[in-house]
């Protein structure tokens, strides 16, 4: 195995994901063909409009669909209709369990794959330490606000000590403020955990923030239409949207992306006067 | 306790302050309803006497069958039917309408069939409460959020697993509801059933006091009914309401 392929964490080769349509209607074509190579502990982040196939995509790379063509790898294995270990994900909606406590949610995971108690504790706590939840242990997800409950949900998958996070649009339910500051926590998660991280986001800035490179997805069906290496430092927070790099990175995506998201809101003959 | 219950309580003490003062001023004959007081000592002497306590047994010990039949034959129908989407599709009519058939109609039936005994009694509360059982079983699966199966499916959860932890604890609101409607029901089928005919129960005594004219002791057993079903839907009642709390509480 050469250098570059030890690099190369998990790769899509030309996948593509077609659903089938309901009744009369024609397949809808949602994904590809789309390439990538994801490489080790890097943070990659993919905008794109609506209903592009961003979710589609990360779905297929976590095994939770099978992609209708192509070949999805995770670690050099095949990654197909079943979640490979390893993976974790967070998804955009609240996916904390209100009938357990904030510490119990967290540990879900580790007690069911036979982790011992005192490494199930150990795992937890620091958890939930790291995600600023220790006071509220023993609190219910119904008395925390949405960022809390979204820390719980990112808890409960930093215990299983993923190498390869995929974060489904988490901070989609936000407010602006709110973001900034769990992108700071993503960023720091990162940092301290060595995962790869891939992130599926509607937000423009928070893609330019976070990630090292950024790829922009075209209306349905989703392909890249270009990766910018952002070139960010490792050690980075939410304070870089000061840097005049940043307004150039978020202009570049939105000059890739207005003509896309007008083909995705079905204004495709104003793309070409919006393209000029 | 809080100002609601305050409130409550004062409705019920006030409505039975009425009836008290109704019947002792005469202006409820005594032939028709006696003072609520008459009916709480008369109650006590029948209890003390332990001229009943053959017939709680009986008929007590017939209400919790029918409410433990009704709420596991529910839930393990209600997993199948909502596993099982075509015949879901077939039986809804049949839900929807349950209700407005009056299962009643098939007692003299089970009684032909299984004589006078405490079978007949049993399958027409089984069938009164299970259906409730079932819609709410269904209508919990149904509101299940789908980024649960997703979780369930990340953590790499078989089926039954996932039933047990994720999906049963996420619908445990609606099923609770089932389980209070199979309750009501379960009570309000046996006294019914035994008040129709059976040979023994509280229900069979109640229509034997009324035969009687002995209103001492069909409203003292009448109130222990109302009693025993107070309590428990009180106690049904608090349980939903603490198990609310913890999924909706106040934010901090």
């Amino acid at each position: 195995m050469n250098a570059v392929a030890r690099d190369i964490h998990a790769q899509l080769s030309a996948v593509t994901r077609i659903f089938p349509g309901a009744g009369n209607q024609p397949p809808v074509n949602a994904l590809g063909p789309i390439d990538l190579d994801l490489r080790k502990g890097e943070f990659f982040a993919i905008v794109g409009p609506s209903g592009c196939g961003k979710s589609t995509f990360l779905e297929v790379l976590a095994g939770l669909q099978r992609p209708t063509a192509g070949t999805v790898t995770f670690e050099g294995k095949p990654v197909s209709g079943e979640v490979a270990e390893g993976i974790g994900v967070v998804f955009q909606e609240d996916a904390s369990f209100p009938w357990l406590t904030v510490w119990d949610n967290a540990a879900f995971g580790l007690r069911r794959s036979g982790v011992a108690d005192a490494e199930v504790r150990r795992r937890v706590d620091d958890a939930l330490a790291f995600m600023g939840l220790k006071d509220f242990a023993r609190a219910y997800p119904s008395q925390l606000s949405g960022g809390m409950r979204q820390r719980v949900c990112i808890s409960r998958t930093l215990v299983l000590q993923p190498r390869l996070i995929l974060l489904d649009e988490p901070f989609g339910a936000l407010d602006a403020q709110t973001r900034l500051l769990m992108g700071d926590e993503v960023l720091r998660l990162w940092r301290s955990t060595g995962a790869t991280v891939l992130l599926i986001t509607h937000a423009l800035d928070e893609a330019a923030m976070l990630a090292d490179r950024v790829g922009a997805m075209s209306a349905r069906p989703g392909r890249f239409i270009e990766i910018i290496d952002t070139g960010w430092p490792r050690e980075r927070d939410s304070k870089i949207v000061a840097e005049p790099a940043f307004g150039e990175i978020t202009g570049r995506l939105w000059d890739r992306l207005r003509g896309e998201s007008l083909k995705a809101l079905g204004h495709a003959g104003m793309t070409t006067t919006a393209a000029g | 306790m809080t100002r609601v219950g305050l409130i409550r309580l004062a409705v019920i003490v006030a409505m039975i302050g009425a009836l008290e003062l109704a019947c002792q001023t005469g202006l409820i004959r005594h032939q028709t309803i006696i003072a609520p007081s008459e009916m709480a000592t008369s109650l006590y002497a029948l209890l003390a006497s332990g001229a009943i306590n053959a017939d709680i047994e009986r008929t007590l010990g017939i209400i919790v069958i029918v409410i433990a039949v009704s709420i596991a034959l529910g839930f393990a129908l209600g997993l199948v039917i909502h596993a099982l989407p075509r015949l879901r599709e077939a039986l809804d009519p049949l839900f929807a309408t349950y209700y407005a058939v009056p299962i009643f109609i098939f007692y003299p039936v089970l009684i032909a069939i299984f004589g006078l005994s405490p079978i007949p009694i049993v399958l027409i509360g089984v069938a009164t409460a299970v259906v409730a059982m079932i819609i709410a079983t269904l209508n919990g699966l149904d509101r299940v959020p789908r980024v649960l199966t997703k979780v369930a499916r990340v953590h790499r959860l078989d089926a039954v697993t996932a039933a047990m932890t994720l999906q049963l604890p996420a619908a445990a609101p609606y099923l609770f509801t089932g389980v209070k409607l199979s309750v009501s029901y379960g009570f309000i089928a046996v006294i019914a059933a035994e008040f129709i005919l059976s040979p023994a129960g509280l229900g069979r005594d109640i229509a034997d006091a009324y035969s009687d004219f002995n209103n001492r002791r069909m409203y003292a057993l009448i109130l222990f009914l109302l009693i025993v079903a107070t309590v428990v839907n009180t106690v049904l009642h608090a349980l939903d309401v603490r198990w609310a709390e913890r999924r909706s509480g106040g934010r901090t």
